[in-house]
């Protein structure tokens, strides 16, 4: 080309940023590449070995260690040699380290930049001005949590050792939003690039070794998925953060199952992008190009799903084929270009093939007559209009280039639709009205809504997801809550199981006898028989039976969450509302105290003093969470954008909560009452051995103006009932205190919507002990955090 | 499928009307004002568009020097100062005929294409002198009428003015609105003032300068190019250069998008001039990206791009000479316009 054919043609030319600096580091490493373990490079003990490759160009990178069970052992035994001195060290002193490496990450940002293009064949544009810098701002970001944390987590201690297992779509961004806070907050880590990208996580730990971090306090292993289930299994690990897929999720939620190991995780998503007809349809436009073509759309939050209002979808479509026709593909390392290579062949075969389903299954194609370079994985801007939502491109993730249209009609519509997903990641809202686009951002089920924007991020706002897209979040002071565990706990022992009493055959006499009573169940806010119309006795401490409960069945559990769906107002009820309930319950219960401390005794056989204390401190409790009911706020972010991120705390839902044996009303209490401030409906399950004073406590919920369904309960077997509700997918968390069994269990069914578990491990809380018992520690885990951007500006 | 393009029952005159314009010329519309509220421009979207552009959009070696040429056959070469003479307004006429200097032309293979700028722009009393000065080059004269810069003489001053300037030899005559009537949202005043700017040009081509400094709100910006448009304005302009603020990519993002609005419903091509504060040849790269990417490889040429500017061509001179020689260039090695 010469100058006078540009200038006749007026095209833009290549315009490549130099690899020289990037094949120097690899070639200083032979482009061979051990674990980095305890500080060093090492080979896999088994000698094994897989490769690394350009995906723009099919070209081989590098060699790389496959870590095995040896190398794992090795990586988490230097991790917890290594954790007791790290947390030790003042937070300053692991500030100066996480500054230290945010400046590294400055000092050597277009050396990543580069390498990281290579390695994953996205432009270096956003890894050099998205990726990149985003990764430094979190470890400057979490170098204030490491100078705060003794101040502003003095309740709190570290996990201890985590394993964390990243994907390949932002290698090097989320290895910052997982090792920043991680490290910050005096944890050590075990890291597992994806197979696919390995090399900027390797590249970091070189940099940080001469950053001066100690030694094991960073290990990175690499490996395929066998190396992450090692990691995912290891027992002397404390915790497991994963990104990934949900169908990897879902399995390393199974595998960790009742082990105690705390676990995050950041899955999938079918994100909507809604446009409604007052929007700015040209930065709708432009919008779609960020949400879809960001990363050749291998991004979780992807706005994949383009909702628009009937009215404008003509325009719009037509406006965003235009806008298609002008994006550049081109290799990775053009910086003239809007998208570069899918990540690997086997990607680009998942995103044709499904695309080829969506259209047999009547979708429109429209694809831009734009050139692709030869040679590697390479896919155009790909727009699917007039999809059912019937078709697999509507309903599954194609984590590709592929932006998926429906339209409605109206913004009630507009929610259910985008609502209408197993996911809940991210949304995005493009209207000019600020009524209308707020009330959608509050209605979406999405851990993120971007009002007017897409894929925004910062280190001070969360990121994680609602349902099927995980629990958890990335960022900010939620994100720091994943890496620590309240100091009250720490030391709980094994709940010792009493024998049950042996049954005394009821004698009869010539008294005046009690008048029978039938304890029920408690359903919708009605009395209702078990659906089995069986019953289950309850005996006292010396085996006498004092009464017996309905023995609830899966059909019981089952109308109980119907009920409770049914009863969504209390979830938009004001704060207001919620504690004037919470501190009349408490008023009526303490007008019949004597009676429950009378049958807190019957039951336990505690003494009259120690029953009191129970009933005192329940109503106690009912104060302090009618007290945090209209106190436990969110926060306004501020990102670096003229605008806010409002950090919302949201119910989960519906939350199952089974009871733990001991303290049957304070036990109760404890659960039930820090769910319902925040505004879940509940369906709970007393103590199994104890049930008397729950059932006796329907009739204080009856006086004490709770709206119907907002508290069920159905008596019975702790472990059956436990089953119906942890493999219910209309139930979105379940509290479940009691044997590890139990634990164990609960985790174990969650699977099926991924649905939000606490549970005790069978370690006993004391359930008098504030500090332990009560309070934001309980809160937190009653809400999803959902962060909404919302940029201004006239 | 849908088809928008709503082809307008304007009229669109037979002849391509003055050099260098060879599209049907915009004769305007009627005032559609549902179509003017309806505008709306989200800021923050829109400053994300300009940020991410440098990012997604450069050209280097060989295509640069294209790119950078091809600006210099953009630029308007303007003088509008309160000093401004006879002898300085025929200098900046004969920069105009030799922008680059011909060694670096032929070096770059481009010694036979007859590079000028694209105009020369001038106050009024100046017209007839640099219509002398560049006969025979093809170099249109444009004039700044209607009360530069604040256009706030009376209508029919303003009206006479235009007439003056055309009958002095001005192709294209650079009006000012009254930026009153955006700012109290009078679209039929703005709409007639327009159109009787636009019948007294005459075969003259108009350029309505919105002055986007003083009209402060993109959504402003939107509307009133729009309706400059529908009132046959022939190119839309940022600026006089004398706002505080002048040409952003900001506001030609929004600009831009207008004539393409206006361009999906009439099928008329309406031309762009940024000016004021662009004086460096990479700020100018940015804006043809911009056109090219927004409207298309046709908004690249001078009869629907122009670039209001005196120092830029300077700077391009030294960008092209650094490319030829590959060492960095100084002013003064480059006439002065």
């Amino acid at each position: 080309m010469t100058v006078a054919r540009y200038f006749d043609e007026m095209s833009y030319g290549p315009a490549p940023e130099a690899d020289t600096e990037a094949r120097a580091w690899l070639a200083r490493h032979k482009s061979v590449f051990g674990h980095f373990i305890n500080g060093a490079f090492v080979a896999s003990a088994s000698g094994k070995t897989f490769d690394t490759y350009e995906p723009a160009t099919g070209a081989l990178l590098a060699k790389i260690a496959l870590g095995g069970r040896e190398d794992v052992n090795n990586a988490v035994a230097a991790a917890r040699k290594a954790q007791g001195a790290w947390a030790k060290l003042p937070g300053h002193a692991r500030a100066r380290h996480l500054y230290a490496l945010a400046r590294m990450i400055q000092r050597h940002a277009r050396l990543i930049a580069v390498v990281e293009a290579l390695d994953n064949g996205k432009p270096i544009r956003e890894t050099r001005d998205i990726d990149i810098p985003l990764a430094a701002r979190h470890f400057y970001h979490h170098a204030g949590w490491a100078q705060l944390q003794e101040t502003e987590f003095a309740d709190q201690v570290p996990v201890g050792v985590v394993g964390q297992v990243i994907p390949w779509n932002f290698p090097f961004l989320m290895l910052a939003w997982k090792v920043a806070p991680a490290l910050a907050l005096g944890n050590t880590v075990i890291l597992k690039p994806a197979e696919f990208t390995p090399l900027t996580a390797l590249l970091f730990a070189d940099l940080a070794a001469a950053a001066g971090l100690p030694p094991g306090v960073l290990n990175v292993v690499t490996g395929e998925g066998q190396t992450g289930a090692l990691i995912v299994e290891h027992e002397d690990i404390d915790k497991i953060a994963f990104t990934g897929s949900t169908e990897v999720g879902r399995l390393i939620r199974e595998k960790t199952a009742g082990t105690g190991k705390s676990l995050t995780l950041e899955l999938g998503g079918k994100s909507p992008f809604i446009v409604f007809d007052d929007a700015d349809v040209d930065g709708a436009v432009e919008g779609v190009v960020d949400a879809i073509w960001f990363n050749q759309g291998q991004v979780c939050c992807a706005g994949s799903r383009l909702l628009v209002q009937e009215g404008i979808a003509p325009l719009l479509y037509e406006r965003l084929k235009r806008r298609m026709g002008t994006l550049r593909v081109g290799q990775p390392l053009d910086k003239a270009i809007d998208m570069a290579a899918i990540v690997a062949p086997v990607q680009l075969q998942r995103i044709e093939s499904m695309v080829a389903q969506g259209v047999t299954e009547g979708a429109s194609l429209h694809q831009p007559k734009i050139e692709l370079p030869k040679g590697g994985s390479f896919y155009p801007p790909t727009l699917l209009t007039h999809v059912q939502p019937t078709s697999i491109v509507a309903t599954e993730e194609i984590f590709g280039p592929v932006a998926v249209s429906m339209t409605f009609r109206t913004p009630e519509e507009a929610i259910q639709l985008a609502n209408h997903t197993r996911y809940g990641l991210a949304a995005s809202v493009w209207s000019e009205t600020i009524g209308l686009a707020l009330h959608v951002a509050a209605k979406l089920a999405a851990g993120v809504v971007w009002v007017n924007a897409t894929n925004l991020f910062d280190a001070a706002a969360g990121f994680g997801g609602k349902r099927e897209s995980g629990f958890g979040r990335e960022g900010g002071r939620e994100g720091c809550y994943e890496y620590l565990k309240p100091k009250a706990w720490i030391g709980r022992k094994l709940r010792s199981v009493p024998a049950a009493p042996v049954v005394k055959a009821a004698a009869g006499d010539f008294s005046m006898p009690a008048l029978d009573r039938t304890a029920k169940l408690f359903i919708g806010g009605k009395q209702a028989r078990p659906d089995g119309n069986y019953s289950r006795p309850v005996l006292s401490s010396k085996g006498k039976v004092i009464g017996e409960v309905g023995e609830g069945n899966r059909k019981d559990i089952r109308n109980a969450v119907v009920a409770a769906q049914a009863a969504s107002a209390w979830s938009s009820a004001t704060a207001h509302n919620r504690a004037q309930i919470l501190y009349y319950i408490a008023e009526n219960l303490s007008g019949r105290a004597a009676e429950f401390a009378d049958r807190i005794s019957a039951m336990t056989g505690a003494t009259a003093a120690g029953a009191k204390a129970e009933i005192d401190a329940a109503i106690a409790r009912l104060f302090s969470y009618g007290a945090w009911a209209d106190k436990y706020e969110g926060v306004v972010h501020q990102p670096p954008l003229r605008g806010v991120a409002l950090a919302m705390p949201e119910p989960q839902g519906v939350v199952g909560v089974v009871c733990p044996p001991e303290a049957p009303l304070l036990g109760f209490i404890s659960l039930v009452a820090p769910l319902i401030a925040v505004g879940n409906r509940v369906v709970a399950v007393p103590s199994e051995q104890h049930p008397l004073v729950a059932t006796d406590f329907y009739s204080v919920l009856e006086t004490s103006d709770v709206p119907a369904g907002v508290i069920n309960i159905v008596t019975g077997s702790a472990i059956e009932l436990a089953k119906t509700l942890a493999a219910h997918n209309d139930v979105d968390a379940l509290w479940a205190f009691g044997s590890p069994e139990l634990s164990a269990l609960v985790e174990k069914l969650s699977v099926g919507n991924l649905k939000r578990t606490f549970v005790d491990y069978g370690k006993a809380i004391d359930w008098m002990d504030r500090t332990a018992a009560e309070g934001p520690a309980f809160l937190r885990r009653a809400v999803d955090v959902k962060n909404i951007w919302i940029p201004y500006g006239e | 499928m849908e088809d928008l393009a709503v082809k307008s029952s304007a009229a669109v005159s037979a002849e391509a009307a003055g050099v260098g314009h060879n599209w049907p010329r915009n004769d305007g519309i009627e005032l559609d004002l549902s179509w003017v509220v309806d505008q709306r421009v989200n800021l923050s979207a829109a400053e994300r568009r300009v940020a991410t552009l440098p990012g997604r959009r450069t050209v280097k070696k060989d295509a640069q020097a294209a790119w950078l040429l091809k600006a210099v056959t953009c630029i308007d070469l303007t003088t509008l100062n309160g000093d401004d003479t006879t002898e300085r307004v025929k200098r900046l006429c004969a920069k105009a005929r030799q922008p680059v200097r011909q060694d670096i032309l032929e070096a770059l293979g481009m010694g036979d294409r007859g590079i000028t700028t694209g105009a020369v722009c001038v106050y009024h009393r100046f017209v007839s002198t640099a219509v002398d000065a560049l006969k025979g080059s093809g170099i249109p004269v444009a004039a700044v009428s209607t009360g530069f810069p604040a256009g706030l003489v009376p209508h029919d001053v303003k009206l006479k003015e235009i007439e003056a300037s055309v009958a002095d030899g001005a192709r294209e005559i650079d009006i000012v609105i009254t930026r009153e009537h955006v700012l109290t949202g009078n679209w039929q005043a703005l709409y007639d003032e327009m159109r009787d700017f636009r019948a007294a040009c005459g075969d003259a081509h108009v350029k309505a300068i919105l002055a986007t400094g003083d009209l402060k709100t993109l959504r402003n910006v939107a509307r009133a190019s729009l309706v400059c448009m529908m009132a046959g304005a022939d190119f839309i302009k940022t600026s006089t250069g004398k706002e505080g603020v002048n040409a952003t990519l900001l506001v030609t993002l929004v600009m831009l998008r207008m004539i393409r609005a206006y361009q999906e419903r009439t099928g008329l091509k309406v031309g762009y001039k940024p000016a004021g504060g662009i004086s460096a040849a990479k700020d100018v790269l940015n804006y043809q990206f911009l056109m090219k990417d927004e409207l298309g490889r046709e908004w690249l040429e001078p009869d629907l791009f122009r670039i209001g500017a005196s120092s830029l061509l300077a700077d391009i001179e030294r960008q092209l000479e650094h490319h030829v020689s590959g060492a960095y260039s100084a002013l003064n090695r480059h006439a002065i316009g």
